[in-house]
Parts: C-alpha cells; structure tokens; sequence
C-alpha cells in the first residue's frame, strides 16, 4: 500500500479514507435516553438504536442507560427495549445483535427533580466506561416534555455529567417544539446552552433526517438540467405542503394551544423552503450549509396584508375516506372555544434577485384528503404557445416535485402530445422517478440516520439555534394577527382546507395543486 | 417465467420488453446490468442470490450457461419480469454448440442502455477479467476464489491478473471482520507489536485478512489454522496487552480487551445475495482492495 494512502484522520490505521466499505461507525459511546417510557423513545429511538446495532454500525461495547421514574431494575428496561424492538424496528430482529446490545443497557431509577439521582447516574455512566469502553463519550437525549428541559439540564450541569473533557464528548439531543415563539425559544437556547456548546446541542427535526429531503439539495447541485431553471425568470410559484389525513388523535393536550402553524410551519415546512430556495453553499460540511439556509430564511419576508395571504382553520365534522370523524372542536380533551388552528397556510417571498416576486405557498393541516409532504416548484407557462388555443386547453404549468412522503420520488409535470389524435393536441403528462425504485430498502429511519450523527458527531442534519429563532421571527407576526382576530375556519375534514385558503391563492391569480 | 426455445439475443431483449409493457409498468429505475457467466452447478444459487440484491438495486440480471457441443448452435432462454421476486428482470440463457464461444454477442443487445455494467463468476473466472470479452463490458467484475479447487492457485491467478475495477467475493466476506476490528481500534490501543489470524484451512479471505492487516498496521501478521468455521479469531498485540476477536460459532463474537471486560459483537457470516447487494453498492473501483490483492503474498 503506497504511504500516502495511511493518512488516516482519526489516527486509527485501520481506517482508510479510499476504503469504500466499511461504514462508518460511531467511535466508542453511549446514549443516556431520558423519557424511556414514552411514545417517541418506544416507537422511534430504542428501535432506531436496534436498527443501527443491526447495522453494525455501533461500537463494540455500546452503552444505553434508560433513566425514569420507575422501580425498575436493568433487566426491566431491558425488557422495554425488548418489546420496543420487537415491535417497531426496521430490521429483522437478532438474536446475536439483540445480545450485543442487550450488555450495554442500565437503568437509573429517579425523578428528574432529584440531585440525588444524577449522581447515580454519574456513577453508572462511569461503570459503562470501565465495564464496556464507552470512553467518556455520552449522548443525553432528552425525550420528556419541553417543559423538563430546564431542571434536567441544570442537574446535568451541577452534576459535572455535562462536562466536555479534551478526551471525550458530551453531547445532548433535544426534540422539538424549540419554544412557542420567539421569546421562549431564546429562552431555551440560552438554557440548552448555558450548559452545552453548540456544536454539541443536537436539535432533531426528523424530517432533514429523511433521505428524500437530503436528495433536495443532491438534485439541485448535482445536476445541470434543473438549477438554470430555479429562480423568478422560470418559476411562477412554489407550494410546499404537508398534509395529515389523521387528526389530532390523543395528542390533545399536546395540540391545543400549539396548533399546525407552530407545530409544522415553523420548523418543518421552514427547513424545506430553506432547502428549496437556498444558494449553493460552498460545501456540504455543516456550517457551509447552515450559512446558505440562514440566508434564504434571512430573505423571508410576510406580506404586508396578512389576513389576505394567510389562512387557517379547523376540521369539523364530517366523512373521511369513508370513515365519520370528529371535528377539532368536538375531540376530547380540547376546549369547545378553541381558537387553535388545525390548518394553516402562509404566503411568503424570499427578498432576493434569485426570487423576487415569486410567491412560496406553505400549507400544513390535519385530516386532509390524504397523508402527504411534498414540494412543489411551479414553472411559469410558456410565453408563446404555437399551437392552436384548443390543442393546450389541457396542458397546464410545468411542475417539478419532491415527494417526501410517501410514495417518496421526485415527478416532473410536462406537456406531450396526445397519441392519435389529426390535429396536435396536447396534454400534461407526469414522469416519475419512485425513490424506492432505485434505492429499494437502503433508506433508513430518518432517526437512525439522525442518532448516528449525533453520536458521530457530524452535524449537518440539525438546525442550530439561529435557525430556529429565524422560523419564530418568521412566524411571530402571523401567530399574533390570528390571535387577536377572532376563530379560525372552519373546513369540511377529508377536503383540502378551508375556503379562505382557496381564496388567498387566487388573489395572486394562482391554484393550489392537488397534491 | 417465459421461455423462448432457440431464439436470439434481440429477440430475448424484445420479448422482455413487451412483457413489461403487458404488465402495464415502464422499465424505469433499473440501476444496472449484471452478467453471471457460470456452469450449470452454480447458475441457479448465483441467479436467486441476485434476484434478491435486485430488492436493493433494481437490474436487469443475464445469466448466461455456456453448454458447449458438437450441435447446432442454439439459444434458449428463460425470462422473467417484476412481480413477486422483486423489481429485477432475469433472463437465464443455455448457449449451446459452438454459441458458447460467443456469449459476448449474446450479451450486447441485453445490455441496458446507459448504465453500469457488472460481471460476476461465481465459480472459476478468467485468468484476467478485465480482457475477458463478457468482462469487457463491465466497470465491476466479480469473481469468488472460494469456489477454487485450490484456492492458493486461484488467489495467485486474481492477483497477477488484477486490474482496478476487479473484486472478489472472498474480499467482501471480510467486511464484518475489518469493519468489527476498526472499531476496535477506534479506542486508542497502545503500540501494536504484531498480529494473528486464526482460520480453518483454505480459507481465502484469512490471506486477505493477513494482508490487510500488515499493511494497514504495518506489523508481521501470522495465519494459524484452526477448525473454523470460517475465520475464528483476529488477534491484535499490543504494548497494553492482546486484542482479541474471536468467534468459534459463526455469528458472534467475543471481543477481550486489556482492562475492560469481555463484550460480544455480532458477527454473522452472510449468504450470497448479502454479498452481491454489498458488491453493488459502489461501482467504482475498490482501491483497497486492489491494494491488497497486489500486495498478497502467498505460501
Ligand atoms: N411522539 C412524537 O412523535 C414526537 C414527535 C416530535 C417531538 N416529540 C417530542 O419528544 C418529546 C417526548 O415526546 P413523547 O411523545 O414521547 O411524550 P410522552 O409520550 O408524553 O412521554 C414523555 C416522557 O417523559 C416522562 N415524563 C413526563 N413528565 C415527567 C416528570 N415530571 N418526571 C419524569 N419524567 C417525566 C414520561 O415518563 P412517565 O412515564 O414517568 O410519565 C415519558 O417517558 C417531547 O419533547 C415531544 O414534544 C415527540
């Protein structure tokens, strides 16, 4: 082997930068999960960790210690684990992996509000790098309500547990909300990271984990066919929508008070406008990317008028796909007067040359005609059609579309010629590329991708703070027009939003697309 | 599965058209074309172990069964399209008389336009793959000395014969192992002093291990046999004390280190389409591999 070829970064002379195989694999670690008895550590996160042992991709010697207030001894969380994965992970369960991870796992019993119980956990984090080589290195992923954050994490402080040493990293992962408005969001921010610094605070918006939404940038800045098409001269519109068919289910207490503008637009819809709209970064290293997003959310600004460019409303009652459902109002749990919207939809401009006077319509909701995320980037019509006015009746803007979820692809709407016809005729026709078609079952979970960067270390994926405080800087001015003008409205569940939503596009002469 | 008795390469490649087009589903999203060149004994593991990668990347696979003869020359052929096996389309091919000679002229019209082309032997190969008529077409050319009568002979004939672009599956089945010893070392060790490889005999990928890990380390590395199955243990010297990977049953292994007690990391020996589906994933060729293979000296 020529010399050069050792310069291996990590100093491990087993690993070589050609080498095309070997995975990378998360260094010698752990994961101190707190809320283990909750929805998303049951169904998400112990199954993506399984999936990730599965995958060999997580050191010898891992370590998982579960932390809650239960009486329960290694064996019992262990159990957890067990059911968790049994139920929920991607991968064929194992029982060589199973007993690999199966070492590593600890529980701590405690209530989040006692010192007491950190301590303990110090003691048992260090018995995991003696016993099983952890080397230092934790994660404390934060699976609780947002309303925990505060005394977990200034326990973890005065603990010393959160304390970064040359040698090893400590990191913490916390899920959104990120705050409820720009206020609250600084406030955790400077919580979060009083504590930790910021290259080591891991926010997860699980959606920038999934691969369709990483094929956004692949496709922008790989190819040649689409980038001299994306900006105002060709783009009429841009529609980004995330839609629900289910409601609120029993998430009640959660949703009331939160609603779809705070729960998706803020974050999810935000990142993918930013994704969709953001210049070509330098690199793909994080900060390269980080910086082009914040520009573009930079560039966002709000129509003057909000109440003629936004909308927002609640289901009501009625059939969908077959099925009588509840409206929002009538759901239990939720208060009969609720002014929390189940639907949303903002317009936008980003106030640059690349898209002045392009409007970027986002649009979340639940109990919608159907269960999809998706952007869509709407091309002007051509400025001369030579053909007869009745043979482009039917054609109509060109369209591309990343379809996130499901069905996750990209399509591309054109106009062809109808076979068999005397005269030219034209109509749109759809070509699409299925994401699973080529790739088939080497998509991960969006949180096995996100976990393994956590514990990599690489942090691409995760929105830093400036970001989150950019999307409530955004949002803010909308979430206080609603509030002081009265109840959203209503809209028939299993349709596409309410009237004002139609209303709102169509004062820009603009449809929505059916997604 | 549609048979087509004495027919023709265009005429195989038509009839897999029309029956993807009967089937009401375009021929999108295939990523690339794998030739296997095999005997009758081998074809049938090596065309289901590559149905089943095709879950994992969508292709057109082509295996082609020279039957050599003094009869007419003939092609016969199986096909099959999509459906229940998953994405791939699979035309299995007898080249009979003297057509055995020229599977390349076979293989030409199946090609699918525009993109990679592999060639895989799941037995012997040819002496040199790269100037082989079918391994011509190709960007990835596998081969498997495993399957060799003798396999010192077999590894001597893929290292003289070597050109980048080649692999052996031999190499692939090690991926765990580097993979479980990387890790390894991802925690500091002290100054490594020299290595052991234990494996039953005439195991393939032990020599590679051993080559790997001397160039890598740069430390004498010593293969030693044992009952197997496979490759049993991978010791590491250390200043601080032996590493040690051992795995006497096939799937796990147990992992000793200085100063930290024992823990187990699964290590399970995988089936031929696991193998394939890795060999797929890159196209490009495997410098490390070429490296190792050159480098490999042999008893
Ligand atoms: N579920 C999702 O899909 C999802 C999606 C995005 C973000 N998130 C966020 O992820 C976090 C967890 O969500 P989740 O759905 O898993 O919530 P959850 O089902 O309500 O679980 C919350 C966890 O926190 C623990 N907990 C609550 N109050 C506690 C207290 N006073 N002391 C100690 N432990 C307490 C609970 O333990 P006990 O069993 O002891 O009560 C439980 O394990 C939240 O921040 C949420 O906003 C969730």
């Amino acid at each position: 082997m020529s010399p050069h070829r050792h310069a291996a970064p990590s100093g491990n002379p087993l690993r070589n930068p050609l080498d095309q195989r070997l995975p990378r694999v998360a260094g010698p670690c752990g994961i101190v999960l707190f809320g283990v008895t909750g929805d998303l550590s049951r169904k998400k996160v112990m199954p993506a960790i399984y999936d990730l042992a599965n995958r060999g991709l997580l050191p010898p010697g891992f370590g998982l210690v579960g932390f809650a207030r239960r009486d329960w001894e290694d064996q019992d969380f262990a159990q957890i684990v067990h059911d968790s994965v049994r139920e929920h992970a991607r991968t064929p369960f194992r029982e060589e992996v199973w007993r690999q991870l199966a070492e590593g796992i600890r529980f701590v019993a405690g209530d989040i509000a006692d010192p007491e119980a950190y301590l303990r956990l110090k003691g048992v984090v260090e018995e995991l790098d003696a016993s099983r080589g952890t080397g230092g290195n934790h994660a404390f992923y934060l699976s609780i309500p947002p309303g925990l954050f505060p005394p977990v994490l200034e326990h973890l402080k005065t603990s010393g547990l959160a304390e970064d040493r040359p040698d090893a990293w400590r990191r913490v992962v916390i899920e959104k909300p990120f705050g409820h408005d720009l206020a609250s969001a600084e406030e955790l921010n400077r919580i979060v990271d009083d504590v930790f610094v910021p290259g080591s605070v891991f926010r997860i918006d699980h959606y920038l984990g999934k691969e369709t939404v990483q094929n956004i940038l692949a496709v922008r800045f790989a190819n040649t066919m689409f980038e001299p098409l994306w900006n105002s001269n060709y783009v009429d519109n841009v529609q980004i929508t995330m839609a629900e068919d289910i409601g609120i289910g029993g998430r009640a207490g959660y949703y009331d008070g939160i609603g779809a503008a705070r729960d998706v637009i803020q974050n999810h819809l935000l990142q993918l406008l930013a994704l969709t709209a953001m210049e070509e970064p330098l690199s793909f290293a994080a900060d390269d990317v980080r910086i082009e997003k914040e520009k573009a959310l930079r560039a966002v600004v709000l129509p003057r008028e909000l109440g003629k460019h936004t909308s927002r409303g609640q289901y009501a009652n009625g059939w969908q796909g077959g099925i009588p459902v509840l409206g929002y109002l009538e759901e239990e749990g939720i208060d009969p007067q609720s002014a929390t919207e189940t639907y949303a939809a903002i317009r936008v401009d980003v106030d640059n040359r690349r898209w002045a006077g392009v409007p970027f319509y986002l649009r979340t909701g639940k109990r919608l005609g159907r269960r999809v995320t998706e952007v869509a980037v709407v091309f002007k019509r051509a400025p001369h059609l030579p053909f007869a006015k009745t043979a482009v009746q039917e054609l109509s803007n060109n369209a591309l579309v990343f379809r996130i979820q499901p069905d996750e692809g990209i399509t591309v709407r054109f106009g062809s010629k109808v076979p068999n016809t005397t005269s030219v005729q034209v109509r749109d026709v759809t070509m699409d590329f299925e994401y699973g078609e080529s790739f088939v079952d080497s998509s991960p979970e969006a949180y096995e991708r996100l976990i393994l960067d956590v514990l990599l270390g690489d942090p691409p994926l995760f929105p830093r703070h400036q970001e989150v405080e950019l999307g409530w800087e955004i949002l803010d001015p909308v979430l206080d027009y609603w509030a002081a003008h009265g109840q959203p409205d209503q809209y028939v569940s299993g349709g596409w939003g309410p009237q004002s939503s139609y209303e709102m596009v169509a004062r820009d002469g603009r449809t929505w697309r059916r997604p | 599965m549609i048979r087509l008795d004495n027919t023709s390469g265009g005429a195989v490649a038509a009839a897999i058209a029309a029956e993807r087009h009967r089937m009401g589903s375009a021929a999108t999203g295939m990523v690339l074309s794998l030739l296997i060149l095999s005997d009758e004994e081998y074809q049938a593991d090596a065309t289901a172990a590559a149905v089943n990668a095709a879950r994992q990347h969508p292709m057109r696979i082509v295996t082609l069964i020279p039957r050599p003869s003094r009869n007419e020359p003939r092609l016969d052929a199986e096909i099959a399209v999509g459906g229940d096996d998953g994405p791939g389309e699979v035309a299995v091919l007898r080249l009979r008389g003297q057509l055995a000679e020229h599977a390349n002229s076979v293989a030409i019209p199946l090609l699918l336009a525009d993109t990679p082309v592999v060639a895989f032997w799941p037995a012997e190969g040819p002496d040199v793959p790269s100037e082989d008529p079918i391994g011509r077409h190709a960007q990835r050319r596998i081969t498997d000395c495993a399957t060799a009568d003798d396999i010192v002979r077999e590894l001597a004939r893929r290292k003289e014969g070597y050109r980048p672009g080649d692999t052996d599956l031999a190499w692939t089945r090690l991926t765990p192992w580097r993979s479980a010893l990387a890790s390894v070392l991802d925690r500091p060790a002290g100054a490594m002093s020299g290595a052991t490889v234990s494996a039953e005999e005439a195991n393939p990928s032990a020599l590679l291990l051993v080559s790997w890990l001397s160039h890598s380390l740069r430390v004498p590395v010593e293969l030693v046999a044992s009952d197997g199955p496979g490759i049993t243990e991978a010791r590491l010297s250390t200043g601080e004390g032996d590493i040690v990977v051992s795995r006497s049953n096939g799937s796990t292994a147990l992992l000793s280190r200085p100063g930290i007690p024992d823990s187990r990391i699964a290590l399970p020996r995988r089936d031929l389409a696991a193998l394939l589906s890795e060999e797929l994933r890159r196209l490009d060729p495997d410098e490390v591999y070429g490296d190792v293979i050159t480098h490999l000296e042999l008893p």
